[in-house]
């Protein structure tokens, strides 16, 4: 069988497209490639969907966390520290048995026991709380001449908010920003050792590295092939986050620009 | 446990959970606590020697040992933590097979990898097949920490080459005027002044290996996670005297809080720690102290 065949037959495997049985035996190295491969599309769309969605909740915890209202103040410190305190690993199969327990209740609850949807929430909620850190500690360090420039110019609230404070704080806080993106990626390789079934052996890509070391007993082989991957994905969002960096800060002088550190040292 | 659990059918609710979180499973997750804080306690040390090897060869001016210490810890970080968890498991296990079995069986002719087998001459078995249950149990967990101190030497490696770059270079440059030859200047004046700049990013990879403890079920040891798992399924009357539902939720959240808790005690006394260390140094930690005095 030729490698094309092979990626015609296990390219979409992960999303359940193409060959539903998975390799026996002889794993060329162009099957653990395909498959390998395959699998990244679950990363990437958990990582994506995560990312996107929580920006939105993680700006809302950082203003909360800032606010002047204690209730806000406190739910928003407590929901970051929930989320941070803990290991995402316990958090994913918390609220996997969670899920499970409220099935019988409702079939709603059906779709939050598998991991396209469950995990999501997970990550979704993980990575606000995360970001959420993040986004305070920038608002914290928005410079004060700023905020009275605005109010010399007369805006106030929203105005003020949109065009002073938030796009301040995105820049302040991009760096890390970028870091917490490349480490929501590595963490979505847990979804599917946390709980969550890979039904029909359809998994993300560490799922797909973890069966051919166990069939072969050769972990020299697949995991390498991850970590070529994720390498790449590691790349690839440093790259589409630079951009955005350029265009947060292309109104400054280049010297002034806050340059991109890559630092990439946290587990959750 | 209690002389009144002999017949726990009887017992009213609180009795009846008396008895049942004292049952000997139960004692089995409480001493997997104490695996993980063993863990803790054995993998903290070695990887911070793992880092300190590391980032004092990364600033070797030898060249191919500075490449080796950047390679390693460049390389841990740009993969996901898990991957090389499941990884170094496999292939540390693998390697010290292969060394025993080199040693001890010299005149072997096949091949080790036959197929989708890995195999070594009996007597080069790690540990030997006929030894007792706590010899594998004990060598997994061993396995298991030196992957961790592996993995967490990387990004202790990354926090010291930080924090020795920040020593002031005026105090190496005056140590070196002064006559002291390298290996001084880095034993006396960098290695006792660098641990302040370290301490921060320290405590946080402190953090971030207590939330990675949980990973300990993925390498094969029976620990927290793993009872969680066993205790909280539902059970029958038939199999156990407390029949129960499906619990595991509940053993999670009981899991969640003990973590929750083990944080916020390890913030706050790292941040005790800290307070210390600053106490007067001059940086803004130590101004900040000695202005409030």
């Amino acid at each position: 069988m030729s490698c094309w065949e092979t990626i015609a037959d296990y390219g979409l495997r992960s999303i359940g497209i193409g060959e539903r049985v998975l390799p026996r035996e002889g794993f060329t190295l162009c099957q653990q490639f395909t498959l390998i491969g395959s699998g990244m599309i679950w990363n990437i769309y958990f990582g994506v969907l995560a990312l996107c969605s929580g920006f939105f909740l993680a700006t809302a915890v950082a203003l909360g966390k800032a606010s002047r209202n204690p209730v806000l103040q406190k739910a928003s410190a407590w929901f970051i520290f929930l989320f941070r305190g803990s290991p995402l690993f316990i958090q994913f199969f918390f609220a996997y048995f969670l899920f499970l327990s409220l099935k019988p209740v409702s079939p709603i609850f059906d779709p939050f026991t598998s991991a396209w949807l469950g995990a999501l929430i997970v990550l979704f909620l993980n990575t606000a709380a995360y970001s959420g850190e993040i986004f305070y500690g920038a608002l914290q360090s928005v410079p004060r001449g700023d905020i009275e420039a605005a109010d010399a110019y007369g805006m106030s609230g929203w105005s003020r908010f949109k065009r002073i404070t938030w796009p301040t704080m995105l820049r302040l806080a991009w760096p890390a920003y970028t870091n917490e993106a490349i480490f929501l990626f590595h963490a979505t390789t847990l979804v599917y050792f946390s709980g969550f079934p890979a039904w029909q052996q359809r998994g993300d890509a560490l799922y797909y590295a973890n069966f051919f070391a166990d069939k072969t007993f050769n972990p020299f082989i697949p995991y390498p092939i991850l970590a070529f991957y994720f390498i790449l994905l590691t790349l690839v969002i440093i790259g589409l986050f630079g951009l955005i960096n350029r265009r947060l800060n292309r109104h400054l002088p280049q010297e002034n620009r806050r340059k991109m550190a890559l630092k990439l040292n946290i587990i959750r | 446990m209690f002389s009144f659990c002999v017949d726990p059918a009887s017992l009213d609710d609180l009795a009846w959970m008396a008895c049942y979180l004292t049952t000997g499973k139960h004692m089995a997750i409480y001493t997997s606590v104490f695996t993980v804080f063993l863990l803790l306690a054995i993998t903290a040390p070695t990887a911070l020697a793992f880092g300190f090897l590391g980032a004092s060869s990364a600033r070797s001016h030898f060249a191919p040992l500075s490449w080796i210490g950047k390679a390693y810890i460049a390389i841990v970080r740009g993969v996901p933590d898990i991957a090389f968890f499941l990884f170094f498991v496999i292939a540390l296990d693998q390697l010290f097979e292969w060394i025993r079995h080199e040693i001890k069986c010299p005149d072997w002719t096949d091949s080790i990898w036959q197929g989708n087998d890995f195999v070594v001459c009996d007597i080069a078995k790690l540990p030997l097949g006929n030894a007792p249950q706590w010899v594998h149990e004990t060598y997994g967990f061993f396995l298991a920490v030196l992957t961790f101190a592996i993995v967490f030497g990387a990004f202790a490696a990354n926090v010291l080459y930080g924090a020795m770059r920040a020593v002031p270079q005026n105090q190496l440059e005056t140590a070196e005027a002064y006559g002291m030859t390298r290996r001084q200047v880095f034993w006396r004046i960098l290695v006792p002044q660098m641990w302040v700049y370290a301490l921060p990013g320290l405590s946080n990879l402190w953090m971030v290996l207590i939330k990675a403890t949980p990973l300990l079920f993925l390498l094969g040891v029976e620990d927290i996670v793993y009872w969680a798992r066993e205790l909280g399924g539902a059970k029958t009357a038939r199999f156990t005297d407390y029949p129960h539902g499906d619990w595991r939720m509940w053993y999670f959240l009981a899991l969640l809080v003990f973590y929750l808790l083990f944080t916020r005690v390890s913030e706050i006394v790292l941040d005790k720690v800290m307070l210390r260390l600053t106490h007067g140094q001059a940086t803004l930690a130590g101004d900040a102290q000695r202005k409030a005095a």
